[in-house]
């Protein structure tokens, strides 16, 4: 009807078409409207504004001022930063940071050998990688090598010495006897019947011989890899001991990071089960470890490694000085996570324990496939959380005399060689950008994990 | 509760017989510490987390200073081979543990001997390696000369050190008055002192001159000559093991004879073919067996040299006039310069 009469209609102003868009006017959208309304949409705001404005008018242009414009960027010694050796004002000397900063990474590691930290660095990168690109392939493979290769092959390289060569041999030994085993296995399967039970016989059978127990096999072989490679190593250019007490800077504090990070998770998971267990001893022994460790400050566990430790037990039976603390700081976050981890536990409804257990799954299963995956997904931020604080709190090790990155800055903060005015507050400022990179990254991470895990779940 | 009671007591019982197996073993190294190093091929040098001119690493990481040419010293005197070092580094907080709980064989970082240190953790003290002292430091411009000077002056100080003790007392000693301002770090309290808060700043003299390096103009400033409290450094050994502590003394002897008798790295090997002098001769092994006496042998101090000069020569490439830090040697001269090193004959 309403057509028709539109149609219909005698009067010229009618429009037939709609009106073309316009932009919304500048008092809603736009930046102008954008700043009154999130920066001076109310008095308190409008003070707040200006307030923060003059923070950042009063110190950002002097910041960027000291730490790039005025800032020093070359020179051999403390001659280049001072003011009236250059004839101007000198702000931050990032010569330096230039000039020390191969000891901020090495430590006192010797130059000779510090292509093997350079290994090892480059392992690392490799592992994080493949585990953090989310369609790596051969993501089995890439958990093999992060969990059980790289400590190996760091343990071997850093520390190198006939102790190191010895566990090697060791390693390659039971890598070469397990690819033979699983040769004859190739051959005739049968020999694991009572194993793995006659279907699964039947099924490899099915397969052409080289294919056979393809999975293991593959593990074994890229182990074989690896400790080849370290072996030839270990032959021509040789691994010399290099002394724990000669391990300093970036090395060390990745390395404590790294320890209690690959530690503290699987033990935390442990001791959180262990806590909500049904077992009396197991749960009792749980809390007792969990509320100690938490009761304790963490100085207080590295005073308690590496100053009460070596006068309980004999001097040869004592524990390097830098595993004290690793071991330490390992137990210490263990008990952290173990706490968010129950969390985790705590947060799933009882339906999912039913419906695993109505599956007919037994307890370890009804864990690793129902339980945990969905706790864990939980309690990212919490982890990740405790892995920043973990990973900032090896800056304690320094009070137990182990140069970690943050200490090799202060170390060099007494060097005559740089005694200039602005020394101090240049180093402090590359510690505070190192450790703020790794920390952000390590947010940004988890916020990404979080983002896909939680894809399908958005509230 | 007695479930846990019987725990505790068994764990008590266990840690009791491990602590006391341990303390046997300890007990017996710590009586032959020389036959330990040479039986380990390492010494283990204490030394502390970094002190300019004492012991710092360079930009190679190298540890460098005097502590560590004396750590060098004392291996090449007992393993004939100066680079047979393993440096631990500790810091003053565990130090004497690490040296009780023979960690470390011997401690070479700057710690002052005082009479509880010596007394009663079961170490000794000895030699005194550098006497250093609390001192002031002022601006040029305002004409002090001498800390006398000072009467009625604002003096930047660290708190709760026995720097604040020792200024109260030095005061208080001339009838002269002074007005503190303390901060809770050193740094703090350097800093007031160079933006103007104060007339003075006091603490340990060989960190005075490091600390005027950090100035904006360090000519500026002028670190007075008196010295008001004795810090003597020592090295430290363990209680009970004399022939050890015998070995480090006479390390240090060693390097103060060789720089009374002229005996340097450069012409250690020269001396030691053509000296006639009876002295050099007994330093550097060609008379008697001095060494032997010492459970080393003759060459010790002819080895001790030859890795790192004499006291003078370490002296001077770490704290002197070839460093940075240009410390006088002052107090540190020999007995026969005026200053307090002073080794006892070698005969």
């Amino acid at each position: 009807m309403t057509d028709a009469t539109t149609e219909m209609a005698p009067f010229a102003f009618v429009r037939k078409e709609t009106l073309e868009q316009q932009p919304a006017p500048l008092s809603v959208a736009g930046p102008l409207a954008w700043i009154r309304q999130h920066l001076l949409s109310s008095p308190l705001n409008i003070a707040l504004t200006l307030i923060c404005l003059y923070l950042v008018i009063d110190t950002v242009p002097g910041v960027v001022r000291f730490y790039f414009l005025d800032a020093v960027w070359s020179g051999t010694s403390r001659d280049a930063c001072l003011a009236e050796k250059v004839g101007r004002p000198v702000g931050a000397c990032w010569a330096y940071i230039a000039d020390r900063f191969q000891y901020f990474i090495y430590g006192s590691y010797p130059i000779s050998q510090r292509w093997r930290v350079n290994i090892v660095f480059a392992m690392f990168a490799l592992g994080v990688a493949w585990l953090l690109w989310t369609n790596a392939p051969k993501k089995k493979l890439g958990i093999f090598f992060f969990f059980v290769l790289l400590p190996i092959s760091a343990y071997v390289l850093l520390l190198g010495g006939p102790g190191a060569e010895r566990f090697l041999g060791i390693c390659l030994t039971l890598a070469l006897a397990l690819a033979a085993l699983y040769i004859v296995l190739s051959f005739v399967p049968q020999l694991v019947k009572f194993y793995i039970g006659e279907a699964a016989v039947g099924v490899v059978q099915q397969l052409p011989v080289w294919k056979r127990f393809w999975g293991p096999k593959r593990l074994v072989l890229f182990a074989l890899v690896v400790f080849g490679c370290l072996s030839l190593l270990v032959n021509s250019p040789g691994l010399p001991r290099v002394d724990t007490g000669l391990w300093g800077g970036m090395t060390v504090t990745f390395l404590i990071a790294a320890v209690g990070i690959v530690f503290s998770l699987p033990l935390g998971v442990v001791l959180a089960l262990g806590r909500r267990s049904k077992l009396p001893i197991i749960q009792l022994l749980s809390v007792i470890f969990i509320e100690f460790v938490r009761g304790v400050p963490l100085i207080t566990v590295l005073f308690m490694a590496n100053t009460m430790l070596p006068l309980f037990v004999p001097q040869e039976w004592s524990p390097d000085r830098l595993l004290r603390p690793l071991v330490g700081v390992a137990l210490f976050a263990a008990a952290y996570m173990a706490e968010v981890v129950r969390g985790g536990l705590q947060a799933m409804p009882k339906g999912q324990y039913e419906g695993a257990m109505s599956l007919g799954l037994g307890y370890w299963s009804m864990m690793r496939l129902i339980i945990l995956p969905q706790a864990l997904r939980i309690v990212i931020p919490g982890i990740v959380n405790t892995f920043i604080g973990l990973f900032k709190d090896t800056t304690l090790v320094t009070i137990v005399g182990i140069f970690d990155f943050l200490r090799t800055i202060e170390a060099t903060l007494v060097d005559p060689t740089w005694a200039t005015p602005t020394t101090r507050s240049t180093g402090y400022a590359f510690a505070a950008i190192f450790y703020f990179l790794c920390c952000w990254g390590m947010s940004r991470y988890s916020i990404a994990v979080e983002k896909r895990l939680a894809a399908g779940q958005k509230r | 509760m007695k479930k846990i009671a019987r725990a505790a007591l068994l764990a008590a019982a266990v840690a009791g017989i491990a602590s006391s197996a341990s303390h046997e073993a300890r007990a017996q190294a710590s009586r032959e510490t020389l036959k330990t190093v040479q039986g380990r091929g390492v010494l283990n040098c204490g030394i502390g987390t970094g002190l300019a001119g004492f012991g710092i690493a360079d930009a190679s990481g190298t540890w460098r200073g005097m502590n560590i040419d004396f750590c060098q010293a004392v291996a090449a005197a007992v393993l004939k081979d100066a680079g047979k070092v393993k440096f631990v580094s500790l810091s003053s907080k565990d130090r004497f543990t690490a040296l009780q709980t023979g960690e470390s064989d011997f401690i070479a970082a700057t710690t002052t001997w005082t009479m509880s240190r010596d007394t009663q953790l079961g170490l000794n003290f000895r030699p005194v390696y550098y006497y250093d002292g609390q001192g002031f430091m002022v601006k040029k411009a305002t004409g002090i000369k001498s800390a006398k000077d000072l009467s009625g002056a604002s003096i930047c100080i660290q708190q709760g050190t026995t720097t604040e003790l020792n200024t109260a007392d030095y005061f208080r000693k001339n009838s002269m008055k002074f007005e503190p301002v303390t901060f809770a770090t050193n740094n703090e309290a350097t800093e007031a002192y160079e933006s103007g808060r104060c007339d003075a700043f006091t603490t340990d003299q060989s960190v005075l001159y490091s600390e005027r390096m950090r100035f904006k103009t360090p000519d500026d400033h002028l670190v007075l000559p008196e010295t008001i409290s004795k810090e003597p450094l020592g090295y430290i050994v363990r209680h009970g093991d004399d022939q050890w502590l015998d070995v480090i003394s006479w390390a240090h002897y060693a390097l103060l004879t060789a720089e009374e008798l002229g005996v340097t790295q450069a012409n250690v090997d020269e001396m030691r073919e053509k000296s006639e002098n009876p002295d050099v001769r007994r330093l550097l092994g060609k008379e008697g067996t001095f060494g032997q006496a010492l459970g080393l042998d003759n060459d010790w101090a002819y080895r001790i040299v030859k890795a790192v000069g004499n006291y003078g020569e370490s002296f001077e490439r770490n704290l002197g006039q070839q460093s940075l830090l240009k410390i006088a040697r002052g107090q540190n001269a020999l007995w026969s310069n005026g200053g307090l090193q002073y080794a006892p004959p070698i005969r």
